[in-house]
């Protein structure tokens, strides 16, 4: 259901592109209009989403631990599974977020003589890797639309990721690995029947909307061709606030646009976010130093309290003529 | 606000990761690029057309000169009929580059301004060039 709903909805994007470029004539709204206030909307979004979080107290250290915490000198301390301190937590932050550790561990359950058992699933850390590798190079390449004259460094990974040097324009691997993952990430979704039943719209739409932006990439870079320096005069005219639509430009790089800037503005409102949420997730970036320094609930209400020596002093001449033993005469 | 000392940071970094082709371009004019079309050959054409239509020539010619290399060197077919019918020797050096003898201020300039390095040149150049 979800997934036929967001096939649908990727779908009537595609056409409603199509549609308003080729029959209408929208040139302006798919290629200047649109694609700011995706930007704005993602900037300002994210911008929201993290300050947002930034003013939740985290009060406890409540980090995952998967290994010995720090304790006596002879007890052996599993460093970067449960740091104790800043360096231990930045190590097993950057071990997360650049080669994503936590999925490199037991996330396949299965029931095996009535018994929950957990193994090993590589193929999705393989595939999750190459995907946001993918995804952050291909990002990073496109970068050569907004600068000239084009950087060093981007026509170094240009040539890195074309290295194989098939046919002109050359193949560059990422384009292809991208869309490779993200198909296998949703047939993954889709065959194993405990991911399926619990996989929602809000997991098939960004997963197809990837897929159909790689797709159109793809076909505009081998296939159906556009006129990349009248695309470069565009986008160049949407970075220097000058914009402008050159004539003739195909289709299909509106279609793309579009589902990009479809992207961006999705972007912060969906799960997406993890990108700045990785960096902000308590169960990973505080230190497991809970033993060490005592950590204080900053809202802790200032409880009245009333002491047994002031109990004493209000009650002494009652307790004393009821026989009941006092601390002071 | 809690932890703002490292959050601040990290936000100032996306911003200035996400708005980089915004502070590096504002206030610029947007280039023209035009690749120059006055060489000795092609000003002595009677007609001034290449093989196929400019719209074409301008989008898909990488393709053409793979289809071209795929031709010639695979199939060993030297003749190219065009969309009007026209017959074209395929040859790099002797049709493509004859016209457009001036690589510097025809060919890259669009590669240069969008980025991108074909390694035709690696072995197609005429010895007053050089390599590029």
């Amino acid at each position: 259901m979800g997934m036929l709903f967001s096939l649908v909805v990727v779908v009537a994007l595609i056409l409603i592109a199509l549609f308003g470029v080729k029959v209408i004539g929208l040139q302006f709204l798919f290629g200047v209009i649109i694609p700011y206030i995706a930007v704005l909307t993602f900037i300002f979004g994210m911008l929201y989403r993290v300050l947002k979080w930034s003013r939740s107290p985290v009060p406890f250290h409540i980090p995952t631990t998967c290994g010995q915490q720090k304790s006596l000198s002879w007890i052996k301390h599993s460093k970067i599974e449960n740091p104790a301190g800043t360096l231990g937590v930045i190590i097993r932050m950057a071990l997360e977020i650049f080669l994503f550790r936590s999925l490199f561990r037991n996330l396949k359950s299965d029931l095996r003589d009535g018994r929950l058992v957990y193994g090993s699933d590589k193929w999705l850390w393989l595939a999750g890797l190459a995907f946001h590798v993918s995804f952050f190079t291909v990002f990073i390449r496109h970068l050569r639309f907004f600068a000239n004259p084009v950087p060093k460094f981007l026509n170094v990974i240009d040539s890195i990721d074309g290295f194989l040097q098939v046919g002109v324009p050359h193949l560059l691997i990422t384009g292809v690995l991208l869309l490779l993952a993200a198909l296998y990430l949703f047939i993954r979704r889709v065959y194993i029947p405990q991911v399926r039943y619990i996989s929602l719209p809000a997991d098939y739409f960004p997963l197809f909307l990837i897929i159909a932006i790689a797709s159109t990439g793809i076909l505009m870079r081998y296939f159906t061709k556009v006129d990349i320096v009248k695309v470069k005069t565009l986008t160049m005219g949407l970075a220097s606030l000058h914009p402008h639509i050159p004539d003739g430009i195909g289709a299909i790089f509106f279609v793309h646009l579009f589902l990009v800037s479809v992207l961006f503005t999705y972007f912060p409102f969906s799960k997406l976010v993890h990108m700045g949420g990785v960096f902000l997730s308590p169960t990973r970036n505080l230190a497991n130093n809970s033993r060490m320094k005592r950590h204080v609930n900053p809202w802790n209400y200032p409880v009245k309290v009333h002491t047994y020596e002031e109990y004493e002093e209000e009650f002494r001449e009652k307790m004393k003529s009821a026989d009941i033993p006092v601390e002071k005469e | 606000m809690y932890d703002g000392g490292k959050i601040i940071p990290g936000l100032i970094i996306f911003l200035l990761i996400i708005t980089y082709p915004f502070y590096t371009n504002i206030g610029k004019p947007v280039a023209e690029i035009k690749p120059d079309l006055k060489t000795p050959e092609i000003e002595r054409l009677e007609v001034k057309e290449c093989v196929e239509p400019k719209a074409f020539m301008r989008a898909e010619h990488m393709k053409l000169l793979n289809e071209w290399r795929d031709s010639a060197v695979r199939d060993g077919n030297r003749v190219y009929i065009n969309s009007k019918g026209k017959n074209y020797q395929i040859s790099l050096q002797k049709t493509c580059l004859r016209c457009h003898s001036n690589r510097d201020k025809f060919c890259k300039v669009c590669h240069t301004y969008a980025g991108v390095k074909p390694y035709c040149w690696n072995c197609h150049f005429a010895k007053q060039e050089g390599k590029g």
